[in-house]
């Protein structure tokens, strides 16, 4: 068993296992912490498949920024001590009866598919630089269209936000 | 590509994770906590994403991007939802989702 090979098991292993314990736990804010363990994880397997820019995206932004904002508004809402009431037998059974059905049958269809990887295309190096030009290229392999449009709805969201939560005057 | 490991092993984890999430988003009452679950979906179809650009077309960077920009999506809708979730928590002074039906202004 070489290296890689552990850590890809070893990294599932983290993201199954936590990933069960954040929709699990009755204490919200170990609830995020167990979030950013299977985020770390997810950004380690990026790095195993060769995609540094985005797991270093992934780190920065999503361990970094969208944690720190959710464990922010639960110390915001709700007292840190506080446990859930179990949730209603019903909810528990309806969203197992999902997770079985669901992914038994989306893993039966994957499984039995064959995927074919198209012959004779050569596996290019993921370089900032390769990066850099397709995202803000424009002809093919171009990505700039998009890539206004996610600034435009950035600077519209955080807009929204300030104004959504801005108090109103007396 | 890496040696040993097919991309049926990313999509057997991938799947797994989306399908706890909706499990979580049905399940959790408190609004965080489903806001957690989607956080988990959306990441379950980045890894999708580019397991699929890793082993099937290396040529190109299509995956990649795509998974690029759903973190960016991402980070906007985790900061209008959290102020939504304080806003509705000033109003009724609780964010538990059954108790959350009234919505009139």
């Amino acid at each position: 068993m070489t290296f890689n090979i552990f850590m890809f098991y070893f990294l599932s292993a983290i993201i199954l296992i936590f990933s069960l314990l954040t929709i699990t736990s009755r204490k919200m804010l170990r609830a995020a912490v167990y979030l950013l363990f299977v985020l770390v994880a997810t950004s380690g397997l990026y790095f195993l498949l060769n995609y540094q820019f985005l797991a270093a995206v992934q780190l920065t932004l999503y361990a970094g920024g969208i944690v720190v904002l959710i464990i922010f508004s639960i110390l915001l809402t709700s007292h840190i001590s506080e446990k859930f009431k179990k949730p209603s037998v019903w909810k528990i059974w309806m969203g197992s009866l999902s997770f079985v059905f669901g992914s038994v049958i989306i893993l039966w269809v994957l499984l039995s598919h064959q995927f074919v990887k198209p012959e004779g295309l050569k596996d290019i190096p993921v370089n900032m630089h390769l990066i850099g030009n397709q995202l803000l290229g424009l002809g093919k392999n171009g990505y700039v269209l998009p890539f206004e449009l996610i600034s435009i709805l950035l600077l519209a969201a955080m807009v929204s936000a300030i104004v959504v939560v801005k108090k109103e005057k007396k | 590509m890496i040696e040993g490991i097919s991309i049926y092993h990313f999509l057997v984890v991938s799947t797994i994770m989306f399908f706890l999430g909706i499990a979580g988003f049905i399940i959790r009452q408190n609004l965080i906590t489903i806001l957690l679950s989607i956080e988990l979906i959306l990441n379950a179809v980045v890894i999708n994403f580019l397991a699929f650009n890793k082993f099937l077309y290396p040529n190109e960077l299509q995956g990649h991007f795509f998974g690029l920009f759903i973190v960016g999506i991402a980070a906007a809708e985790a900061a209008v939802a959290i102020a939504l979730i304080i806003n509705v928590y000033r109003r009724l002074k609780s964010i538990d989702s059954d108790k959350v039906n009234e919505m009139k202004y």
